[in-house]
This record gives C-alpha cells, sequence and structure tokens, in this order.
C-alpha cells in the first residue's frame, strides 16, 4: 500500500502554518508536536501510520471554515477526522497533512419530536445521538458496531451502516441536511427538516465521499419512534451453506427481520470465549431479530422458525428475557473485539447478492485453506455485506503481505459475483487500488469528476478512494501550480 | 431518436448536434420546456434480472412501470417507494417507464418512512452528455464503493445523464392493510395527529390530509401495513391514541384501502381541474401556516405534512411564504414553465456546484437543457 510522499515544499511551511492556524484556533486547538502527532498517525486500520504534520480541532463551524481557508491558500492537504474509527483508512494521515478533528464539535443543537429530526454537530458520537432523544422514546437508525465511539462525522463521510439496516437503511437513508465547509472555506446548507433538498441530490453524494468533498460540520438526521419491543432468535446449522440457504428463504418468505447477522464457526467460538452468551457449538450462526409488539413479535419469529426448521438447524432457541436477547447480540456486537484478543486481523466488508451466499462462503473457506490463513466470518446476512476477519500474525514477517493478496482476492470474487469492495466501511486506502476490480476508466472518471467540482485543487483527503494511478494527473496539477 | 442499445445511446449522444429533449414514457411532463431533438428510451426495454430472494431487480430504464409491477406482482412484492401515476394530474398520455421514475425520483406516500425512490436505488448505467457510458453502484443492498452517482442520477431529470439501466431494491407486499380516517379535522388538527401517529411505534406508511375528500369533506387518513394481527392490534392502538383529535374509523378492504392511497400518491383530488399545481416540500408542522398564508389553494397535505400539492389560482407567489424547504411549480403552463423557475433556485454557493457538475457531466449542455432552470 502505497501513499503518496510528503512534498517538501509543504514540510517547509510547517512553523507558518502552525502560527496562521493558532491565531484562528488558539494554541490549544492547534497540535505540532511530535510526540503529541502520534494519537492521530492511524485510525482504525492501524496497520498503516503516519503522523501527520499538524493536527486541529476547530470547535465551531467558522473555525473549521478559517482552518480551510488557510490551509487552501497554503496548498496544504486535509484530512478529516471523526473519532479515528475507520477500519479503511479513511482517517489516515500524509506527513503534508493537517488532520482536522471534529471532536470538539458534540453538542446537540436542537430536537424536534414532531417533525421527528435531531440536528446535531458532527463530533458528536453515533450512540449519544440516541441518548439524547431515548429518555423520550426515539432512536437514531444507523448502527455500526463502533457506535460507542464513531462520530456522526465520519458516519456521513463513509455512509455508515449496521446490523439493522436491513429494516432501517443506512447513514444515506436517515441524512435530511448539513452544513458543510467546501475546502476554500465557503459554508454550504443542504437540506434540513423536510424531507428532499431541492435541486440536484448533493446530499446523496456528499454521504459516502469519504470526506473528499468538504467536511461536514452539522447535521439533521431522521430520529425514529422505538418499536415496542425486539427479540432476537438464535439458529445454529451444521453447515454454511445451510445457513445462507434460510436466510434466503427468510427473506424470499415476505418476512423482514429488522436484522439477520451470521457467524461461522472461528466466530462463534471466539465471541463465545469472549462474551459468554450461550452460543451452540455449530458450523454457522444466525441471530434473527423482529421487531414490535409481543403478538408480533410472537407471530413474525413463529414464521421464521418455521422456515428454519425445514433446514434442520441443530439449535433455535428464542431470547427468553432482555438479558439473555442482550447478551445474544453482546456476543455479536464483541465479534471484532473477540477475534482481536486471540489474533491481529483484516476486516474486509465486501457485499455480495443474497442468494450468492452458500457460493461464495464455499470457494472463502478454499482460498483460505490455499493461503494458508484462517478466516472468521461475521457478517449482515441479510443484504448480503459480508465481514470476512482473515486472521494473521503481525510479528510474522510477510504474513500482512499474504493477508492482503488473501484479501483482494476475496474482494474481487465479491465482485465478480455481482457485488462490490465495500458495504459499508468505504474505500478509504483499503480497497483504493483495487477500484479497478470494480470500475472502468470512464466510471472513475465520473466520480473524480464531482470532487474537482467541490475540490479543485483536490487538498481534501487527497489520496484516498481513487487508484493513484487514476487520481495522478489531478493531484499532480496541484504540483505544476 | 429511439436507441435499441446502450451503444447506440452512447452513439447518438456523442453524434448530437444540438439539444436533446429526453423521453423516458413522456408522462412525466415537469420543467421547464425542452426545445430539442426527442430522445427515447423506450427501446432500452426489459427485465434483466429479478431475484426475488435477494429482493432485487435490474432493468433496463426504457421498460414500462407497468411491467416491472406485473412481475414484482407475481412474486407477491413490490416497488415500495409506490411512485405516482402523474398522467391524471399533468393531461398526460403513454406508459410510465422506470427510467423515467427514477429521472423524477417519483415517491409516493409511503416516503414518509420508509423512504424515497432514490433510498430503493442500487445502481445506474447512464450515457452523459459527451456520449460516455458510465456506470456506478451495482445491485446489491449496500455498497459504499466510491461516490453514489445513484443518488445524484435520481431526480436530476436527464440533465446528467440518460440512464439506460437501473437496479433497484424491492421489498414483499404486506399481508394486510388498515387506514385510519377521520372527516372534519383542520389542517392544524390534523398535522399534529400525523406527527403523534408517526411519533408513535406502531409503524405508519402513510400520512396524508386533504381539504376535500371524495364526499367535500377534508379528510385524514393514516395507514399501517405488516402481518394481518399486527395491523389490527397497531389500528387498535392509533385509535386510542388519536381519541382525543376525533374519531378515527378504520377501513380494512383492501381494494379501498389502496384506492384510498392511490388517491393520494396521484394527486387525484386536483386532476382536470383548472389551476395551477405547486408541489411544496417542508417541514411537515410548518405546513399548515404556509397554506393558511396562501389565498384561494386548496391542499392535499402527503408525507404527515412533509408533501404539500397546492391547487392554486395561476400567478399565485407560493415561494413567498415559505420559511424553509422549497416549492415546485409542477403543473403549469408552458409560457409560465418558461418564464418562472419551475424548480426552486438554489442559492449561490449550491447554484455554483450544481453548476458545476452540470458542465462535468454534460459540457455541450445538451441534456434536457434549462429543464430544472
Amino acid at each position: 500500500m502505497d501513499m503518496p510522499p510528503p512534498r517538501p515544499e509543504r514540510l517547509a511551511q510547517k512553523s507558518e502554518l502552525v502560527a496562521r492556524l493558532g491565531k484562528v484556533l488558539g494554541p490549544s486547538g492547534v497540535i505540532h508536536a511530535e510526540a503529541e502527532l502520534r494519537a492521530y498517525e492511524c485510525d482504525a486500520l492501524s496497520a498503516y501510520r503516519c503522523p501527520p504534520m499538524v493536527a486541529v480541532l476547530p470547535a465551531r463551524t467558522e473555525e473549521v471554515a478559517a482552518v480551510l481557508r488557510i490551509c487552501h491558500q497554503m496548498g496544504v492537504p486535509v484530512v478529516p477526522r471523526g473519532a479515528g474509527t475507520s477500519l479503511a483508512g479513511g482517517a489516515l494521515p500524509t506527513a503534508d497533512c493537517v488532520i482536522l478533528g471534529v471532536a470538539r464539535m458534540n453538542a446537540v443543537l436542537e430536537t424536534d419530536y414532531a417533525n421527528r429530526v435531531i440536528r446535531v454537530q458532527t463530533g458528536r458520537t453515533n450512540l449519544s445521538v440516541t441518548g439524547a432523544v431515548e429518555a423520550d422514546g426515539f432512536f437514531y437508525a444507523p448502527d455500526p458496531s463502533s457506535q460507542l465511539a464513531c462520530a456522526i462525522a465520519g458516519n456521513i463521510a463513509m455512509n455508515s451502516g449496521g446490523a439493522h439496516c436491513l429494516k432501517y437503511g443506512v447513514t444515506t437513508n436517515n441524512l435530511l441536511g448539513v452544513t458543510m465547509v467546501l475546502m476554500d472555506g465557503s459554508v454550504v446548507e443542504i437540506g434540513g427538516a423536510h424531507m428532499d433538498a431541492g435541486g440536484l441530490d448533493l446530499l446523496g453524494v456528499i454521504c459516502g465521499s469519504e470526506g473528499q468533498l468538504g467536511v461536514v460540520t452539522e447535521a439533521t438526521l431522521r430520529i425514529l419512534p422505538k418499536p415496542e419491543g425486539a427479540r432476537p432468535v438464535l439458529m445454529g446449522f451444521d453447515s454454511n451453506e445451510v445457513a445462507g440457504a434460510c436466510v434466503s428463504d427468510i427473506i424470499k418468505a415476505g418476512i423482514l427481520p429488522v436484522a439477520i447477522e451470521f457467524m461461522d464457526r472461528p466466530c462463534i467460538r471466539a465471541c463465545e470465549d469472549f462474551a459468554h452468551a450461550g452460543y451452540p457449538d455449530c458450523e454457522a450462526l444466525l441471530i434473527v431479530e423482529v421487531e414490535g409488539s409481543e403478538a408480533e413479535i410472537d407471530d413474525q419469529l413463529a414464521r421464521i422458525k418455521a422456515i428454519a426448521e425445514r433446514h434442520d438447524p441443530l439449535e433455535l432457541r428464542e431470547a427468553r428475557d432482555a438479558d439473555e436477547a442482550g447478551r445474544i447480540w453482546l456476543g455479536r456486537k464483541s465479534a471484532f473485539g473477540a477475534m482481536g484478543q486471540i489474533n491481529d486481523y483484516m476486516c474486509l466488508d465486501g457485499t455480495i447478492p443474497v442468494n450468492e451466499l452458500p457460493l461464495v462462503l464455499r470457494r472463502i473457506s478454499e482460498m483460505s485453506r490455499d493461503y494458508g490463513l484462517e478466516v472468521a466470518n461475521v457478517f449482515h446476512a441479510g443484504d448480503g455485506n459480508m465481514h470476512p476477519l482473515i486472521l494473521y500474525n503481525a510479528n510474522k514477517p510477510g504474513d500482512l503481505e499474504l493477508c492482503e493478496r488473501l484479501g483482494a482476492d476475496i474482494l474481487k470474487l465479491c465482485v465478480e459475483v455481482g457485488g462490490c469492495l465495500t458495504g459499508e466501511h468505504g474505500v478509504g486506502i483499503e480497497k483504493r487500488d483495487l477500484m479497478w476490480d470494480q470500475y472502468g476508466a470512464a466510471d472513475l472518471e465520473a466520480q473524480m469528476a464531482v470532487k474537482d467540482v467541490f475540490d479543485p485543487a483536490w487538498l481534501l483527503n487527497p489520496a484516498k478512494v481513487f487508484p493513484l494511478d487514476a487520481s495522478e494527473g489531478r493531484r499532480g496539477q496541484l504540483a505544476a501550480e | 431518436m429511439r436507441p435499441e442499445t446502450e451503444a447506440e445511446l452512447a452513439e447518438m449522444i456523442a453524434a448530437a448536434k444540438g439539444p436533446l429533449r429526453i423521453r423516458g414514457g413522456g408522462t412525466r411532463e415537469v420543467g421547464r420546456p425542452v426545445e430539442g431533438a426527442a430522445l427515447e428510451t423506450g427501446g432500452l426495454s426489459g427485465i434483466s434480472l429479478y431475484e426475488p430472494g435477494a429482493l432485487t431487480m435490474v432493468a433496463g430504464a426504457g421498460t414500462p412501470l407497468a411491467e416491472i409491477e406485473a412481475a414484482l406482482a407475481a412474486e407477491g412484492q413490490r416497488l415500495a417507494f409506490e411512485p405516482g401515476d402523474w398522467r391524471g394530474l399533468l393531461g398526460t398520455e403513454g406508459q410510465s417507464t422506470i427510467g423515467g421514475v427514477v429521472a423524477a425520483n417519483a415517491s409516493g406516500p409511503r416516503r414518509v418512512t420508509i423512504g424515497a425512490c432514490r433510498d430503493f436505488m442500487l445502481g445506474v448505467r447512464f450515457v452523459d452528455g459527451a456520449g460516455h457510458v458510465v456506470k456506478n453502484g451495482g445491485r446489491v443492498m449496500k455498497n459504499v464503493t466510491g461516490y453514489d452517482l445513484v443518488k445524484l442520477m435520481s431526480g436530476a431529470w436527464g440533465t446528467l445523464g440518460v440512464l439506460s439501466e437501473v437496479s433497484f431494491k424491492v421489498l414483499p407486499q404486506p399481508e394486510a392493510t388498515g387506514v385510519l380516517l377521520c372527516e372534519g379535522l383542520s389542517d392544524a388538527a390534523a398535522i399534529a395527529a400525523l406527527s403523534r401517529a408517526l411519533g408513535s411505534p406502531w409503524e405508519v406508511s402513510g400520512a396524508a390530509h386533504l381539504h376535500r375528500g371524495v364526499d367535500g369533506a377534508p379528510v385524514t387518513m393514516i395507514r399501517v401495513e405488516g402481518l394481518e394481527n399486527a395491523v389490527a392490534y397497531r389500528c387498535d392502538r392509533l385509535q386510542a391514541l388519536l381519541a382525543d383529535v376525533g374519531t378515527f374509523t378504520v377501513e380494512r378492504d383492501p381494494e379501498r384501502t389502496a384506492a384510498g392511497w392511490r388517491h393520494i400518491r396521484d394527486v387525484v383530488p386536483f386532476q382536470g381541474r383548472d389551476g395551477e399545481v405547486w408541489r411544496l416540500s417542508v417541514t411537515p408542522s410548518e405546513a399548515p401556516g404556509i397554506v393558511a398564508q396562501l389565498e384561494g389553494v386548496e391542499a392535499v397535505y402527503d408525507w404527515g405534512g412533509g408533501l404539500v400539492w397546492l391547487l392554486a389560482p395561476e400567478g399565485t407567489d407560493v415561494r413567498r411564504v415559505l420559511r424553509s424547504g422549497h416549492a415546485t411549480l409542477f403543473r403549469a403552463s408552458a409560457v409560465r414553465r418558461a418564464a418562472e423557475p419551475v424548480f426552486a433556485p438554489q442559492p449561490s454557493p449550491l447554484a455554483a456546484l450544481e453548476a458545476g457538475l452540470r458542465a462535468k457531466f454534460d459540457p455541450r449542455q445538451i441534456l434536457n437543457p434549462g429543464l430544472m432552470g
């Protein structure tokens, strides 16, 4: 994985840059000592690290605008950072960049239950958005596994999903408006509490643009009334294929659970050791959750269990109470942490058509054997969003590279069967150079043209998303200026 | 021009010497009138993939909507965003196409809770104004691989590219539907009631209020859908919740409930009547106040008040009373649509971004030029 080398002319400007940023943010808002910059050297894709030249922590939209104006004038790239939980390297710095962290902007600006929206500063964490409204019976639906830590800014940048998006959609389906600062420091307002912003769907293209089009400082989010109740059912099967077929049958039957989660044996074991959820010892586990009143839940689960019975489950168990339901989910939600305790791992998130699940799982297990690296699978089966975790040993020379090659092969398989490289984590640096496998030159050109409009000098998070050879001319133009 | 393949479409656009008027079925004649050679997408027709178990369909942009809806119905599924049939409202004829639905981001009553057309779009193929074939997205439910041009193309009215193929998410048809009805509420009371219903856990999938129902009195409508028992239960709970507002009766007949929501979806009350039709997208709670400031108008509130269809005397300046949101001059004479911005003009920084995007995607400005203003 390559990053463009730092440009000496940028590094030479550091003291002037620090002085100018200090004038607008005060000394506490500008971090430039080498030791302190280490805190920003990576995100959750920690295999890659590089401390930035400077990090800034603005507290208001106007301060973000001032920072971007200065960086724009001085030709310094800016890498926006939410909470630094990106698994794709979306917030990985270069040595000649400014990291713009939104952590100080975490206020709730307005809650409006009549119109079912909340307006927040984007440094606020995902879970604390729900925290602000749950006492009144509402919640914010997108629920990435990192929701305790991850920021709304990063959710918008990556169009984050979560376990419950089968029913509630992902960030883009729950985002109604933004205040965004463009690289030249101008501030734009898009959308609001109304349900569709006017004109072209700029909101749609901003969401998921990985911090390359602007820095979103405030967001209007849809909040939803909490369902009366929810209950998961746990199903164990003796093969991945059977579990995959069961998922497809549930969906085909016209039942739409709020979540269908899938774990394979390596993952089940690790989660069980970690969370003691009472998972059965089997090849494949499904957690299917439904919502509604007690009677409605009973009705839906009865239908789901009838379908599951046809696939000879080894175990079929409804949560008896809230405590058990909580433990079932704790196991799933702590899957990444549990795996991390026993191994280094790389987490992929290719998405495939749901009906290809059995084939893809079989091919992954074959590849795993061929490469000699274990792969654990935990994923959102209802929407085909896979999360293969490739286990490797970071201390063993060559293991990371081997792991990356296996990862690339798995993602290419996802594309081959009609899927995509990333369902919810984003391209970042991790999948950047695989974009050629998904898209042709004209496809990438059309996307890069959008960035040309929002950020003509390609200063915002420039070395992400697009293969370096595809974006080179654009990033190169800057040097020629 | 009527290309039969995407390659032909690309050739025709690349070879075009002047403006093109992009036409799906010609049923959604909205926007500033476009002068130019007609380019029809009807030849790019056919469902190429339908996986009921994956809730996914892929179809040529020119595929008739009716063909898609029939294929889905055969598997007990549907387009959940319930695109409207605007022929009656706009006085147009022809067969609506799926590409036209996407280009218009045509979203019906269910938009208020489950999302708009654009929320169900998974992938597009299109030809830009220079004749390049571009694909974006795919056919899977979750996809953040690169920028989301699928959204950008949805609701762009063919001004950034001509759609050749779309893929989208479909949903199962519910087992049952229930509609709560109440007559005689004021706008303010009705929108407040809809807001309470939408803020309840009983999964409302439609929330509308009409100034004039079929028998002439104001009527407020709330829809729930799902399993038979759940619908019955939720109707009971909603009735209890709104008991202090008025008497809500429950309609459970499938034919009648479907017809009732088609009435809203297709804006039947304004069909064939004189006057201009505006489409307002506003903060729901502000809607009654906006309507109250306008003289001689009749309203159909959908999306709990977030969407307001207005029948207004010609020349009414609706935008004057908006505090937030925007208004589209949806139906008016061609003369008026040429003179008045049909789509709300954007503030300058956004207008510059839009102009920049148009310059990139359609450098010669030949795709429905000026349609969106």
